[in-house]
């Protein structure tokens, strides 16, 4: 005689979500904690790097909504300077089409994605905000030459322990409380 | 002789005037009753909320105070600043009216609830019919809020929640009778001093059958159709906000405690323990039947109405009568102090009445012709 | 005497929190039956058609992300493929076994995404979406590792991928694919048996095979009614006839034979992963030689994949410019939803989420 629907079933899956009580969270807790990265992550803002830059325009041409306006004049030696290299980060969608098609390897997209502004307006970039420095470094995004200076990214496959971040409940008198602590 | 009475005895011998013997230990009963309920049903909340988030393998809200105590009073103040919206079609009277009728039959179950040894606000000997019938009253309120909120949604509610309510009262009384045959008495105090075993241990298919009948009426998971989240987005509480959000929503764990307190006080021996005070085992055992509840509700899909009232009355309601007949030849047939061939012989006939019945009982509805 | 009702008019509107998308609903009730369905979509109509007119051929793939946006890859695949049948590129051996593998690991992604939130409507308070998202997580850390982005990928170019996947993919993929035939025995154990689920969802909304294949349905809910029909086995695209699979089939065309295909399915792709990892040459070019702005000849084609969701295809007319002249897309789920009233009537509202979240549509694709 089989029997069936007796609630075999149920009790199964109730001693499934009973083990999971004892496996340990996976939850992370921005901003105490956080995780490394990809190396290759198309972050929320871009890098320009005023050195190799041409004036070409190619990455305007590139751009499918049309958010970056690059202005030059001719100056010696029949080389453009750029003027005007600005950037709408409120339009962007960071799809990485400019960065791809830049020639001179000029444009990269940045690793920040902490770039909350309070104004609209403060989100269009002139070239002073776009220049690489110590604190906007470029993302290996189509730019493998600086795959190798950025750290590993940390995988939940790893258990997120790879890229130095293994994550643990951080005791209370770590823990920042409040916005923007 | 409870120990309010055992007080009242000692202020008439103190010469008080009358009316004030009558009243001091009332209200000093009902005070305390009425911060034990608040107390433990702001613990609950909180358990509620980490013991699921740890079955999601997930951290549940740990930053409102030391692991998040505080967040349920977090909740409550922000439910309290809420504004309170009274949609233009609602019937203003009875809009007004069923928080308070949801919420004040569940305070007044707790008026037999027996803490220790005599702590009981008041000894009833129909204490648990008693019970059953104040908590049929807030089936009324239910209905009252899903009419007078004058939405679709909370009509389809409503008419789900009168079937839902009162076709599982039925097995639930079946089954109290059961427990009630073996205590010899309706009374809570005379069930918890009767055990010696465990009643669940002595009627396991009865256990079943209450717990499965107060799951449903306390409208939880599997059962929670009246507040389907994915479809009648929040069923019969749609249309409020501020403090009557706040009786809905503490009636919801009121009665949770309260069904987890006859449970325990019903079938798993209420405050007895060993080394630890009596009330401590009363609270720790009331934590370990709402465990459960939770545990059912993280893991099972809910039930549709019809799937529902067919195990009601397909399911439940001849397992009942069948449990009670046993019962009832068992006390007449098996002399006193025998109380484990009981045992033994009702875990067997549980496990073949479950498995044969689930031969027979097919879940009901399909599609219907239209 | 006949008493005299009325028919009950309930709007299942664009903001509920069941309608995967801002999907509406209108319907005709009869106590708790439903006696007429009526959907109504076009809440989240973009232009991407329209848009697509005035961007050249490789600015269009960010557009075609956000169809279907559970499942960017194929989106990417499909317009890349008809692009390249439109100007007859062929594309390199490597990155067709990567497009292989970056599809396959999105299949599994967005059918854990559909069965978990089809356990969420029938009321399993998040418990199983959140498991499966456990898995679906380290599939889009992979993602990241690989193009950057967690959701809407840009990945795919016409003539191949933009960038190989880099060293440290590899052993991590290898890892997953060891490690996910435990998890999906663990879904199996949690939903497979559970009887309250059997009784939500066998034997309700039964899709016939004639039906189905009337209407022109196509994905999981075609193979659940019975029919075998995968593109990758009748017309096969890109490298699909090197591998080895099957293609899991259903009796009764119910809902739970449709989340029953999804979940075989996801054990099918990944015996495609580990075949395609064995297969693939070890270098060469990952995208061919096409110019930013290039032209091909004037035509019209259709170019068309099996994605997650089903047959999504792109017909686009090109009149030799930088643009395409016309776009159109062909999307699985909106041919699938017109099944909705010979699935929903007769059956109670609790129903109706049941029906509506087996179908696992997305809005994205509908509205486009």
């Amino acid at each position: 005689m089989k029997f069936e629907r007796y609630g075999i079933g149920i009790a199964k899956g109730m001693a499934l979500t009973f083990r999971h009580l004892f496996r340990s969270p996976i939850t992370v807790q921005y901003p105490d904690e956080k995780l490394v990265i990809s190396r290759r992550t198309r972050g929320n803002e871009l890098v320009w790097f005023p050195l190799s830059c041409t004036g070409c325009a190619t990455c305007a041409k590139a751009c499918p909504q049309g958010n970056i306006i690059v202005q030059t004049h001719r100056g010696g030696e029949s080389k453009f300077i750029v003027d005007k290299f600005e950037l709408d980060t409120g339009r962007c969608m960071f799809c990485g089409l400019c960065v791809e098609s830049c020639p001179y390897n000029a444009l990269a997209m940045g690793l920040s994605y902490e770039c909350a502004k309070y104004r609209r307006g403060d989100l269009v970039m002139n070239k002073e905000q776009l220049s690489v420095c110590p604190d906007r470094q470029p993302s290996a995004y189509s730019r493998p030459q600086f795959e190798d200076s950025l750290p590993e990214q940390s995988l939940l496959l790893y258990d997120r322990a790879v890229g130095g971040q293994k994550l643990t409940f951080l005791p209370w008198s770590k823990r920042k409380r409040g916005p923007g602590a | 002789m409870t120990l309010l009475d055992q007080f009242q005895l000692m202020l008439k011998g103190l010469d008080w005037p009358e009316w004030a013997v009558y009243l001091t230990p009332a209200i000093v009963g009902i005070l305390l009753i009425i911060v034990f309920v608040l107390t433990i049903v702001i613990v609950f909340i909180w358990w509620e909320r980490r013991l699921i988030s740890r079955i999601q393998i997930r951290l549940g809200p740990n930053r409102c105070g030391p692991e998040g105590i505080f967040q349920p009073i977090a909740t409550a103040v922000k439910i309290l600043l809420k504004e309170d919206i009274v949609p233009d079609k609602a019937d203003k009277l009875i809009h007004f009216i069923a928080p308070i009728t949801v919420f004040v039959p569940i305070l007044l179950i707790f008026a037999v609830m027996p803490f220790d040894q005599g702590a009981i606000l008041v000894d009833l000997n129909v204490g648990i019919i008693y019970v059953i019938a104040i908590s049929s009253i807030s089936v009324i309120g239910i209905f009252m809020a899903a009419w007078g909120s004058g939405n679709k949604y909370s009509y389809i509610a409503g008419m789900r929640s009168i079937a839902q309510m009162v076709s599982y009262e039925i097995p639930v009384v079946l089954a109290i009778v059961g427990i009630a045959l073996v205590a010899g008495s309706f009374s809570m105090l005379r069930i918890v001093e009767a055990q010696s075993i465990p009643f669940i241990l002595l009627q396991p298919l009865g256990f079943l059958i209450f717990f499965l009948g107060s799951l449903a009426e306390m409208n939880r998971s599997p059962f929670d159709l009246l507040e389907a989240d994915s479809e009648i987005v929040a069923g019969y509480h749609i249309e409020y906000s501020g403090m009557k959000f706040a009786m809905f929503y503490l009636g919801e764990y009121g009665v949770a405690l309260a069904y987890a307190g006859i449970i325990t006080t019903l079938f798993l021996g209420g405050w007895q323990g060993i080394l630890l005070p009596p009330v401590l085992w009363f609270v720790i055992k009331i934590m370990l039947v709402f465990s459960v509840i939770v545990w059912m509700r993280a893991t099972l899909p809910r039930m549709r109405v019809d799937q529902l009232m067919s195990f009601a009355w397909k399911f439940l309601l001849p397992m009942a009568v069948i449990n009670l007949l046993l019962v009832a030849a068992e006390v007449l047939v098996l002399p006193a102090g025998m109380l484990w061939v009981m045992v033994l012989i009702n875990f067997a006939m549980a496990a073949v009445l479950i498995l044969l019945w689930s031969r027979l009982f097919t879940l009901g509805g399909g599609r219907v012709e239209v | 005497m006949p008493i005299k009702t009325e028919p009950f008019y309930l709007n299942v509107g664009p903001q509920h929190p069941s309608t995967h998308g801002v999907f509406r609903l209108r319907l005709e009730l009869d106590g708790e039956v439903v006696t007429d369905v009526e959907p109504i979509i076009g809440y989240l109509h973009r232009g991407i058609e329209k848009l697509a007119e005035s961007r050249t051929y490789t600015q269009v793939i960010p557009l075609t992300d956000r169809l279907d946006y559970l499942a960017s890859m194929t989106d990417n695949v499909a317009y890349c493929m008809a692009v390249e049948k439109l100007a007859g590129i062929k594309v390199p051996e490597r990155a067709e076994y990567i497009r292989v593998i970056f599809s396959e690991l999105m299949r599994i992604s967005s059918h854990m995404m559909a069965v978990g939130f089809y356990l969420n409507d029938c009321g399993a308070f998040f418990t199983p979406v959140l498991y499966m998202w456990r898995e679906r997580e380290k599939i889009i850390d992979l993602f990241d590792m690989v193009c950057g982005q967690r959701l809407l990928y840009n990945y795919m170019r016409v003539g191949g991928v933009s960038q190989d996947p880099p060293g440290e993919f590899w052993p991590a993929l290898k890892k997953f694919l060891a490690e996910m035939p435990r998890y999906i025995g663990e879904y199996n154990q949690l939903i497979k048996q559970n009887e309250i689920f059997l009784a939500r969802s066998k034997g309700v909304g039964v899709l016939p095979r004639d039906t189905a294949i009337n209407i022109g349905a196509s994905g999981p809910v075609l193979r659940a009614s019975g029919v075998k029909w995968d593109i990758r086995k009748m017309d096969p695209y890109s490298i699909y006839d090197r591998f080895d699979f099957e293609v899991p089939t259903g009796e009764a065309g119910d809902c739970y034979d449709r989340y029953w295909v999804r979940i075989l399915e996801m054990t099918q792709s990944l015996r495609i992963i580990e075949q395609a990892i064995s297969q693939m040459p070890a270098g060469g070019p990952v995208c061919a030689d096409v110019p930013q702005f290039f032209r091909p000849p004037p035509g019209e084609t259709y170019g068309y994949i099996e994605a997650p969701k089903g047959n999504l295809g792109f017909y686009i007319v090109s009149d030799g410019s930088i643009a395409p002249y016309r776009l159109h897309i062909y999307p699985p789920t909106l041919i699938n939803i017109t099944a909705l009233k010979d699935m929903m009537v007769g059956w109670k509202v609790a129903d109706l989420i049941v029906i509506f979240g087996s179908m696992d549509v997305v809005l994205g694709e509908i509205d486009r």
